[in-house]
């Protein structure tokens, strides 16, 4: 084994172990913070292969910012972030879907693990310095595999106006909007609180609805409380005098797109 | 002036050839270096910002109080260092390592100057360099929002978290406009090593030449330093002091530090990628022939560093904080369309000169084509107005409002789950002490 091979297996072994932190972990953030560990060993691992470009793009996409809007995600909604007990039937990390989860990750790793073997076993690629910089990966990006990056960019278009779409509450079918029933749901202060600055009970819960809606739409209604919370709050130290009324709700709702960025703020 | 003028330009092959104590020895300058700007920059703007405000600043601690840096760095290191007691400690402790770090490791890219001879060998006065040295400025730039992130987290409070969490948004929003205003920066070098992108700068600055990438730039710049106008993450006024609100000694101290690191990485990095680096100012260079080589160019770079700092503790002492929606609204509705227009645009003139097209002819077009986007962005806004939603402050009455109990005052919320803890037992990350460590 040359250096090379040893560096890149102990940063397999890192990746993979850290990977296994991940899902074994108590603590969400720190599961969080592994995945952190498994992408750095993975970008180490493309540097040691001379991929520096792929390397430098996977910290600055996988580890800044995917992970981070993970933390993000996990921190603003009511997620367990604290130190979780391990209990039997009401543990809040345990998953039913564990057994499903475990069965599609171990096809999936064999299904790539056989195509790469099938696919490479006799094959030798020669690294050589450079090989992987900007300029040869753009070239064979856009002119041998410019249809799969096509569709992929059109794909991932795809993802983000599905995103959207969910979570915008003023367009669609009209009776998704549960513009009644859910602020009973998120407790006491949200509504009468609306009601008590605005002075337009009706508005204020309709607005409520439609917030908490579009985040329910985005995926567990449960889990964007807390970020209406804050961005209520927050907005309410800005010093609203109280202009609300039903017009707001469309504008609540219309805002569902911005929520993320505005629930941190 | 001591080299002769036959030293060529640095390219990327010219790294990678230095004797170990050359390397350490960079490395070294590097991190002197950043740690006296840090030092000096703390009371530049300490200065500047007293005289903008009819005071006279620092002026004890030294002659002129040039140490008041050095005085604040000494006693911030003997204060009491508060650990509360409900933290999460590893990443407490992590956190401010994790935002400092970075922040020394993207300088090492910056070319401070031309090849030199030092002790005999002939070198380029850059830490080192490679084909994506920029995108390793980037990825170190979110690296840094890990540490205030998990700074906010890791605290505990309300305040903290609410800092924390407005940080990691602004950065990676900002990140990606800056991304963008480099990508012009790219097309026209052709390269994203830095001495190849000042290398392209030898006849004009790309500041004259991508003048939107420039101002895309300069704003972005304020996004990510975390600063006025845009210090949302800490502003005193709604959340104490942001994310590092619990933090305290040194631990702060690495806070401040990166803080000011990261101003003259931006600074560094502006001057690399538009201000031509470290070549003189054309006035200097085609009246000195000797103005781009030997140790010179040092003073060239320093002084548009410099100019750079000034330009952000000039806006702390002139602009007010804008609000955050603001924030988020002008980074992602006006600076990534805005950036990505342009990058239409400069794609099609560089695809245009390679195929051979007659350039003025292409620059009338392409004025046209702008003159045209800016009318119908003008008869846009006017039509706007008429509908009367253009920046009216419309206040969020949804679900936010006060708690009863606190008298209708407005609180954060205080039932956040990792507030009281989801039944803790898990006493490893809340032990039970009070002052962990201290000086006296």
């Amino acid at each position: 084994m040359t250096g090379q091979e040893i560096v890149f297996t102990l940063l397999g072994v890192v990746a993979v172990g850290s990977a296994v932190m991940v899902v074994t972990t108590r603590q969400l953030v720190h599961a969080a913070l592994w995945l952190v560990v498994s992408f750095g060993a993975l970008a180490g691992g493309y540097l040691v292969l001379t991929a520096e470009f792929v390397a430098w793009v996977q910290v600055l996409i996988y580890v800044g910012a995917v992970v981070v809007l993970l933390l993000f995600g996990i921190m603003l909604t009511r997620a367990p972030i604290g130190p979780v007990p391990r209990s039997g039937e009401d543990d809040p990390l345990d998953s039913g879907n564990r057994w499903a989860a475990l069965a599609v990750a171990v096809a999936t790793a064999a299904v790539l693990i056989t195509v790469l073997v099938m696919g490479f076993r006799d094959s030798r690629i020669r690294l050589e310095a450079g090989g992987g910089g900007a300029e040869p990966l753009g070239g064979s990006l856009f002119r041998t595999w410019v249809l799969p990056f096509e569709v992929l960019s059109v794909l991932l278009l795809a993802a983000l106006v599905g995103a959207i779409v969910l979570s915008r509450t003023d367009i669609g079918a009209e009776d998704d909007e549960p513009g009644t029933d859910i602020p009973a749901r998120t407790g006491g202060p949200a509504p009468d609180g609306g009601a008590r600055v605005g002075g337009a009970k009706t508005g204020a819960g309709t607005d409520t609805g439609g917030r908490t809606g579009s985040g329910g739409s985005k995926g567990g209604g449960a889990k964007v409380d807390h970020s209406a919370e804050i961005a209520g709050a927050e907005t309410d130290v800005k010093g609203g005098d109280g202009k609300a009324g039903a017009a707001e709700g469309s504008r609540g709702g219309a805002d569902g797109a911005r929520g993320r960025e505005e629930g941190g703020g | 002036m001591s080299v002769p003028l036959a030293a060529p330009d640095p390219t990327l092959q010219s790294f990678g050839q230095d004797p170990w104590w050359l390397i350490g020895g960079k490395v070294l300058a590097i991190f002197v270096f950043l740690v006296l700007t840090v030092l000096l920059s703390m009371w530049v703007e300490r200065r500047i910002i007293g005289r903008m405000q009819l005071r006279v600043g620092p002026n004890r601690a030294g002659p002129f109080g040039l140490l008041q840096g050095l005085a604040d760095g000494v006693k911030l290191a003997l204060k009491e260092d508060i650990v509360p007691r409900q933290v999460d400690k590893v990443v407490f402790v992590l956190a401010p390592v994790v935002s400092a770090v970075p922040a020394f490791v993207s300088f090492i890219i910056i070319p401070f100057g031309p090849t030199v001879s030092i002790f005999g060998h002939q070198t380029p006065l850059q830490g080192t360099d490679l084909p994506v040295a920029v995108l390793l400025v980037l990825a170190m730039a979110s690296m840094g929002a890990y540490g205030i992130v998990l700074a906010g987290w890791s605290s505990m409070s309300p305040y903290s978290l609410l800092g924390g969490l407005r940080s990691a948004a602004q950065i990676i929003s900002y990140e990606i406009a800056m991304g963008l205003s480099f990508v012009a920066v790219f097309l026209f070098a052709g390269t994203m090593s830095t001495t190849g992108i000042v290398n392209a700068q030898a006849d004009r600055w790309f500041a004259v030449m991508l003048l939107p990438s420039f101002l895309v730039y300069v704003v972005t710049m304020m996004g990510e330093s975390n600063r006025i106008p845009f210090d949302l993450p800490e502003g005193e006024g709604e959340l104490v002091g942001g994310f590092h609100t619990e933090y305290s000694s040194l631990k702060f101290a690495m806070f401040f530090l990166a803080e000011y690191i990261n101003l003259a990485t931006l600074s560094a990095l502006a001057t690399t990628l538009f201000l031509g680096g470290w070549r003189a100012p054309a006035p200097i260079s085609t009246v000195w022939e000797g103005a781009n080589s030997g140790w010179w160019p040092v003073l060239w770079f320093l002084a548009k560093l410099w100019l750079f700092i000034f330009f952000f503790v000039w806006l702390r002492g002139s602009l007010p904080r804008v609000r955050y929606d603001q924030l988020m609204k002008l980074g992602w509705k006006i600076l990534m369309p805005f950036s990505l227009g342009w990058i239409l645009l400069v794609a099609t003139i560089r695809g245009l000169r390679n195929e051979g097209h007659d350039m003025t002819q292409v620059a009338i077009w392409a004025a046209v084509v702008i003159g045209a986007v800016l009318l119908l962005s003008i008869a846009w806004d006017l039509v706007g107005r008429g509908r009367g939603d253009g920046g009216e402050i419309v206040p969020d009455l949804d679900g936010g409002a006060a708690p009863e109990a606190a008298g209708g005052f407005p609180v954060p919320p205080l039932d956040a789950p990792h507030y009281h803890g989801v039944a803790r037992e898990g006493a490893d990350v809340t032990a039970h002490k009070e002052v962990a460590s201290g000086s006296h």
